[in-house]
């Protein structure tokens, strides 16, 4: 059992209104690694992320998911987030007139609920919620705000790690997490991060630029190009990519075995 | 509900002093109206003699008229000589005998909206036994209310025991020759609430019609009366969450309120009537007739609703804003699903000086509902410095339900200040992605979304009703959507 990666993509092939986007991903992630995806707009990054989320609106047209071995392609959404499956987004979205602290307390006690633990009452709940928004720095005003209404890029984004802290996931696939970043709030998304890095636990950061690489390290990274991974090494070509760009990748990929 | 629960477990102890109030022993009236009904009616309820000849009056003026039909709501015309206008009060051994013979889905409803385990036999109509003997914590809590000098009774009881009040007050908001449906009920009207607050007093709890003593089943031409003198205060709450039949299918209900000098009336309503089959067979026809008169100066009326039942709801509660400085409030939300329609919104009439009005309105759409919001925001000539806020916003959920806003805002004062805004959105799958994404299933994160769009209205509701007002919208939007 302990052999066994956290999270393996067979062949995943997917796509939307019969136009194939991920055209077989083969992906293995250990439990305790953080896995980096790169790849120049157009790839299928977001199309990927979605997929592993279980968002609507996506053919799968072959291939499989395992999560802790279980094969979560025909699960609901919600269902793999209580197995431990956790989403940043890249563009989280608004919901007017519902609380954060509302919200937060609603998605904890559902994952808790489903894990068999005991829900939190609201000032245990309370309690918990402050030690994590300390963490990213956030302001105390924050946690009464309307989910993400009025909220910069960056606190969006801060926010998206925020609840990630509070829901402790066991995997954790952050969608560009850095676009929109300045250098400074970019430090505080990472150090959260960090901080969330366990022998237990894993993240997938899908990224378009090598600077958010520098301050959550990745122990493997993969090229993502027209639906496919086409190129898998250490953290040092990430810097490779940043120094030449994509194509010579690109090229190599192309070139018969 | 909940301090009505509370109230009930406090006197369940206390001792079996009174019996049943025995009704005479009618048989109910055939179908039909003619004055020989209207006559009957009166006889069966001992009422006095200016009460059958304003009930005559109201019927003969009514007979001249033809229903409405200017709403945006569909139905099969009603048949005035198809309903019985007066029934027999039901026997205690007519209901179900326990539980175990309640259809299951009415108890699966009851448990969604959590309501206390003796409560469902109540509603259920389960014969109700000594421990729940309404009449008996009825009167405790009437005890409490005559130390303050402030009355609260069944109207039939008010016609009898406070015939200067009723006619000094009746009729004074909304006259019989209001409409048509109004004229009906002033000529067959069964019962309601009347409660009238003395000068200077804050009613210390809020009226609940639960409460009346004696209810008889009436709710089929329900008519309350509320006055609250100089600087009185009064809260009134009317419905329950819990889902009501009745084998009435027309409601046409009138409350008048009046508020005189710094007197603040708040009425909420929260009406799940039943509303039909998901093919919009059945279901309640709820067209109402609601006004207050904010007599006094700095008087202040509100009214609050919650419309999730009912085949068909077709009300504007309405304020005259007579006296000066005086505000008018209407919050509302209006929820129609599976064939439901609603037609409704209100009227604030400005005609004193400085006079406020609030509309905030929030319709929801789901399944095949089509929901109307009609306002009107009138500012009379004598109006000076009037001041209003409109707000209506619809909700759609699906793609085959419908938002029709039909704003009328005439304005014949040029100092004053009217401002209507109007939002109308869907609920976005994004949205929905990101709630289940976190954990939350679907189901749980359009009550979320729907219950934060309509926070506005609910801020507004005493807190036990606001409560349940959640539930209930919970409840009535389960399948809508996926």
């Amino acid at each position: 059992m302990s052999n066994q990666p956290l999270l393996r993509i067979n062949n995943l092939q997917a796509g939307v209104e019969g136009r194939a986007i991920l055209k077989g991903i083969n992906l293995d992630i250990n439990a305790g690694e953080v896995h980096a995806i790169m790849g120049p707009n157009g790839s299928g990054k977001s199309t990927l992320a979605s997929v592993i989320a279980g968002r609507e609106g996506y053919e799968i047209l072959g291939g499989e998911i395992l999560f802790k071995g279980e094969d979560i392609l025909e699960m609901e959404a919600d269902e793999r987030a209580h197995l431990g499956l956790f989403l940043a987004f890249q563009y989280p979205v608004e919901i007017p007139g519902v609380n954060t602290t509302y919200f937060l307390k609603a998605a904890i006690n559902e994952t808790r609920k489903a894990r068999g633990e005991k829900e939190l009452d609201a000032v245990e709940f309370l309690k918990f919620i402050k030690t994590k928004a300390k963490l990213l720095d956030l302001p105390e005003d924050f946690l009464k705000r309307s989910l993400n209404v009025g909220f910069s890029g960056g606190e969006k984004k801060r926010n998206e790690i925020f609840q990630m802290a509070a829901l402790e996931p066991i995997m954790a696939v952050l969608d560009e997490t850095d676009s929109g970043l300045d250098i400074d709030a970019l430090k505080v998304v990472a150090n959260g991060v960090n901080q969330l890095r366990s022998p237990e636990t894993s993240q997938l950061v899908i990224t378009h630029y090598q600077r958010l690489l520098d301050y959550i390290v990745p122990d493997v990274v993969h090229v993502l190009h027209d639906g496919r991974i086409i190129k898998t090494g250490p953290k040092e070509l990430a810097l490779e990519l940043e120094d030449k760009g994509y194509d010579w990748v690109i090229q190599e990929a192309a070139q018969p075995a | 509900m909940s301090s009505a629960t509370e109230t009930i477990e406090g006197f369940v102890k206390s001792e079996y002093k009174y019996g049943f109030i025995t009704d005479i022993e009618a048989e109910s009236a055939p179908p039909g109206l003619n004055e020989d009904i209207v006559r009957f009616i009166s006889a069966k309820k001992n009422e006095p003699d200016f009460m059958l000849e304003w009930r005559l009056k109201a019927f003969r003026y009514w007979q001249k008229l033809t229903s409405p039909n200017w709403p945006k709501v569909d139905y099969p015309p009603v048949d005035f000589q198809d309903i019985v206008y007066y029934s027999a009060p039901k026997k205690n051994t007519d209901g179900p005998k326990s539980l175990d013979e309640v259809d299951p889905k009415l108890l699966e409803t009851y448990e969604k909206l959590g309501i206390p385990l003796h409560e469902r036999a109540r509603l259920a109509g389960v014969a109700v036994d000594a421990v729940f003997d309404s009449v008996s914590v009825g009167t405790t809590y009437q005890e409490t209310l005559a130390e303050k000098g402030i009355i609260f009774c069944p109207m039939s009881e008010a016609v009898q025991k406070h015939p200067e009040l009723v006619q000094k007050y009746l009729g004074s908001v909304v006259p019989y020759t209001d409409n048509f449906y109004a004229a009906l009920n002033s000529a067959v009207f069964s019962d309601g609430s009347f409660v009238f607050i003395p000068k200077g007093v804050r009613c210390p709890m809020e009226l609940s019609t639960y409460f009346r003593i004696n209810a008889a089943k009436s709710g089929q031409f329900e008519r309350t009366l509320i006055v609250a003198e100089d600087s009185s205060y009064v809260s009134y709450l009317e419905g329950c969450t819990a889902p009501m039949r009745d084998e009435n299918q027309l409601h046409a209900a009138v409350v008048e309120l009046v508020a005189m000098d710094d007197a603040e009336i708040k009425y909420s309503t929260v009406q799940n009537w039943y509303p039909g089959d998901e093919n919009g067979k059945g279901g309640i026809y709820n067209f109402v007739t609601k006004r207050g008169l904010c007599k006094g100066r700095k008087s202040k009326i509100s009214w609050t609703q919650v419309e999730t039942g009912s085949a068909i709801t077709w009300k504007y509660p309405s304020c005259v804003l007579q006296g000066e400085d005086s505000v008018g409030e209407f919050y509302s939300v209006a929820l129609t699903n599976n064939r439901q329609q609603a037609d409704t919104g209100t009227k604030m009439v400005h005609v004193g000086k400085n006079t406020r009005s609030t509309i905030v309105s929030k319709g929801i759409s789901a399944g095949k509902g089509q929901n109307s919001y009609r306002g009107l925001v009138q500012v009379r000539k004598s109006a000076e410095n009037a001041r209003n806020f409109s707000q209506c916003d619809s909700l759609l959920i699906g793609d085959q339900c419908g938002a029709h806003t039909f704003p009328y805002i005439e304005v014949k004062n040029t100092t004053s200040s009217v401002e209507h805004e109007a939002t109308t959105s869907k609920i976005g799958e994004d949205q929905i992605f990101y709630c289940n994404q976190r954990g939350i299933s679907t189901q749980d994160a359009v009550n979320m979304i729907v219950n934060g769009f309509c926070k506005e209205v609910f801020r507004e509701l005493p807190m036990e009703f606001a409560v349940e007002a959640q539930k209930l919208l919970g409840v009535s939007l389960e399948g809508s959507v996926g």
